[in-house]
């Protein structure tokens, strides 16, 4: 069995940008100017490449002209002993406030697609707002 | 993880939805609209069919991850000696190239299947889905996922499995953990492997690595191994012995989805 697929930063952006046309044809958008994406340290994705992969995967589609915006997302822990949520160090994910080990994390991994900002294609009705 | 009810949202990242609602209009005449889907959803989804998949064969699936040359496969052919005629087993190979893994697992007389993943560094849930359709499942106890050998991307991507395994060969220096800690952080057990190598090189501390992966608020165990000399090998046999159990008491609870952080996967 053979795949040809390129370095996962891409892999990643062609899913964003095939969620990101399936935005903006359900909204009858004629192209998409912003794409807002948030990124957590402990997703695995790095912000510079992320960038640097989505014009080629963004071209020829909807979003080929949009700006992409990054946002990284900050690490939090909830600790499992005396409750405090502090923020961290993604390799140093114990409690910020009593250095137990034992925490949930609270943030940090998000890999989301959180808002995108297009022109519609659509006639507008009088009732649109 | 679905398209649009917010369950990707946990109290920690929240906030990071603007207040404007669903659907705005901007000053300039455009429409802005709030998504908030995982990029990953249809790895995802994929991955949570194959682990449904897994379940009604109810085949225990363990991805096995380490950097390129941690002993892997190495691994996998004590693992394969030690149990077989005991578990019926079977391994798919991702490499970039060469079909040279699951050569190594059918002289074996193991069914592996080998993906050729060309220029991506990791396994997908869709790669392992095709890669289902060339094994029968019936009758098997345990499928072992060799994943491409690297350290960032691999840690991204479910691929259905039950539990991943991560190596760290004593070569590679005990602070692995620190450096690399999306990966260390999704690890279900940690095999410090190449023990056989520690008495040679003389700085790597296995506590120390252990220390390091609790620093990712990681409860998994340690243990310390090699495939070639043995040492060690009884207790990686007994752990996989008793999470096929363990695994198959879940099945009737449907409870074998893994959390990871604010993500179920």
């Amino acid at each position: 069995m053979k795949y040809w697929q390129p370095m996962h930063e891409l892999a990643i952006c062609q899913a964003l940008i095939a969620q990101v046309a399936a935005v903006a044809r359900s909204e009858h958008a004629s192209s998409v100017t912003d794409v807002y994406v948030s990124v957590g340290p402990l997703s695995g994705v790095e912000c510079p490449l992320v960038r640097s992969a989505f014009p080629f995967a963004a071209a020829g589609t909807v979003a080929g002209e949009a700006t992409l915006h990054l946002r990284q997302t900050p690490v939090r822990v909830s600790c499992e002993d005396c409750g405090a949520e502090t923020e961290v160090a993604a390799n140093r994910l114990i409690c910020g406030r009593c250095s137990n080990w034992r925490t949930q994390l609270i943030s940090g991994d998000e890999l989301l697609l959180q808002r995108v900002v297009m022109r519609s294609g659509r006639p507008r009705r009088n009732n649109d707002v | 993880m679905c398209e649009s009810c917010g369950c990707n949202l946990t109290h920690g990242n929240e906030h990071l939805v603007a207040a404007d609602g669903h659907l705005a209009r901007t000053s300039s005449g455009t429409e802005s609209i709030e998504v908030l889907k995982g990029l990953l959803d249809a790895n995802d989804h994929q991955a949570r069919h194959n682990r449904e998949h897994f379940n009604q064969h109810r085949v225990f699936a363990v991805n096995l991850m380490s950097s390129p040359g941690a002993g892997k496969t190495s691994l996998l052919e004590a693992t394969i000696d030690a149990l077989a005629g005991d578990l019926n087993m079977a391994v798919i190979e991702g490499d970039l190239e060469t079909e040279n893994d699951a050569m190594r697992i059918r002289d074996k007389g193991i069914a592996a299947i080998q993906i050729s993943t060309g220029s991506a560094c990791h396994l997908d849930a869709h790669m392992v889905h095709s890669a289902l359709h060339e094994l029968t499942l019936d009758e098997l106890d345990v499928l072992f996922i060799e994943n491409v050998g690297n350290l960032v991307c691999p840690a991204s991507f479910d691929l259905g499995q039950h539990r991943n395994v991560t190596l760290l060969s004593s070569p590679e220096g005990d602070d692995k953990p620190a450096k690399y800690p999306v990966m260390f952080r999704a690890a279900d057990l940690l095999l410090i492997t190449k023990s056989d190598l520690m008495e040679v090189l003389g700085d790597f501390d296995p506590e120390r690595a252990g220390a390091y992966l609790r620093r990712l608020a990681n409860p998994a165990p340690v243990l310390v191994l090699s495939a070639r000399s043995g040492f060690g090998m009884q207790a990686w046999l007994d752990w996989i012995r008793e999470e096929i159990n363990l695994h198959r008491r879940r099945l009737p609870q449907e409870k074998t989805d893994r959390h990871i952080g604010s993500r179920t996967v």
